[in-house]
C-alpha cells in the first residue's frame, strides 16, 4: 500500500508560486486561505533556499492528537484528513502543527473562525469520492481520478514531488547522487520521523562530497 | 427528620447538573481512492474501481516527476 508522502527540494525550488497557484485554483481556495505557501529561509543572503509548505500528512500527526472534536482521520494511503461537518473551527490544530497547515476562512466583521482548511493531498474529504458535495467542501479528488497532487504534478522544476513515500525518497535520492550536494529536506524528519526514531531516511545515500 | 429529607432533596436537585449524557461522535468513513470518481476529469487510460490498477496508475504517475526516467543523467 503506497504511503502518501511530499518532499520539497531546496535545491531547484524558485519561488515561482507555481504549486500555490494550482493548489488554490485546483480548490477554488478562497480569498485568506492558503493551502500551501513558499517560504525563503534567508532571504537576500547568499545560499537563500526556498521551500513549499503544506500539510506534510505527518505519520503522527500532532494535530489529530489535539483536536478536541477528533474529526481527523488518516486513510490507509497515509493522508491526514477532516471532517469539516465535525470541525468546530477552535484553532487547536493550528497551534499543534509544525507546518502551519490547519488554515481558518475569516468571515465576518468580528473575525469569527470559520471551520479549518488544509491541504487533503488532493484526496478531498470524506463525502463521497468526486461528488459535488465533496468539492464545494475540500476541492477536487484528484487521487480518485488517478491522479496525484495538483502542486506536485505543476511544479515546474520538479522541486515538490509528492506521491508514494518510497518512490518519491527514491527520486530525490538519485538527484541527491547526480548533483552531489543539497541532501537535506526540510520537514521531513518532523513529519515522518527520523531514522533513529523509526522513520526513513530520503537522504541515505549521501554523495561522495558530503561523506568527507 | 424534615431538616435531613430537605437537605436530602436539595442535595439531590443540585447534584443533578453534574450529571452528563454520553456523548459520541460519529465518524464518516471514506471511500477508497479507488472506488472511484466517475467524473469527466478521471486520468488518460485509468479506469477506477481496482485497487491493483489505482496503485499501478498511481506508481506511474509518481515516476512522471523523475525526470531522469526520460533523460538519462550525465
Amino acid at each position: 500500500m503506497a504511503r502518501m508522502k511530499f518532499i520539497c527540494d531546496a535545491e531547484r525550488c524558485i519561488e515561482c508560486n507555481g504549486c500555490v497557484t494550482a493548489c488554490k485554483a485546483e480548490h477554488d481556495v478562497p480569498w485568506g486561505v492558503n493551502r500551501r505557501r513558499v517560504v525563503t529561509l534567508n532571504d537576500g543572503l547568499p545560499g537563500e533556499r526556498s521551500i513549499s509548505v503544506a500539510c506534510m500528512h505527518c505519520s503522527d500527526a500532532p494535530c489529530m492528537a489535539v483536536c478536541p472534536v477528533d474529526c481527523f482521520y488518516r486513510t490507509d494511503e497515509g493522508v491526514v484528513l477532516h471532517d469539516k461537518d465535525t470541525c468546530i473551527g477552535c484553532g487547536y490544530c493550528s497551534y499543534a502543527c509544525p507546518f502551519g497547515a490547519p488554515q481558518f476562512p475569516s468571515n465576518g466583521t468580528f473575525g469569527l473562525r470559520g471551520k479549518m482548511d488544509k491541504c487533503t493531498f488532493c484526496a478531498g474529504g470524506p463525502e463521497a469520492n468526486g461528488s459535488s458535495a465533496e468539492n464545494e467542501k475540500y476541492g477536487r479528488n484528484r487521487l480518485s481520478e488517478g491522479k496525484l497532487p495538483a502542486c506536485a504534478e505543476m511544479c515546474s522544476t520538479k522541486a515538490l514531488l509528492g506521491g508514494d513515500g518510497d518512490i518519491v525518497a527514491d527520486i530525490f535520492r538519485t538527484r541527491v547522487m547526480t548533483r552531489g550536494k543539497g541532501s537535506e529536506v526540510w520537514g521531513w524528519g518532523t513529519a515522518y520521523g527520523k531514522p533513529s526514531q523509526g522513520g526513513t531516511a530520503p537522504q541515505q545515500a549521501k554523495p561522495e562530497a558530503q561523506k568527507s | 427528620m424534615r431538616r435531613s429529607t430537605l437537605c436530602l432533596f436539595a442535595a439531590a436537585v443540585l447534584l443533578a447538573a453534574c450529571t452528563e449524557k454520553p456523548q459520541t461522535t460519529t465518524r464518516k468513513v471514506d471511500d477508497k481512492p479507488w472506488a472511484g470518481a466517475r467524473t469527466d476529469y478521471t486520468a488518460a487510460g485509468y479506469k477506477g474501481g481496482d485497487q491493483a490498477a489505482w496503485e499501478q496508475q498511481i506508481k506511474a504517475r509518481a515516476q512522471g516527476q523523475n525526470e531522469y526516467s526520460r533523460t538519462p543523467s550525465r
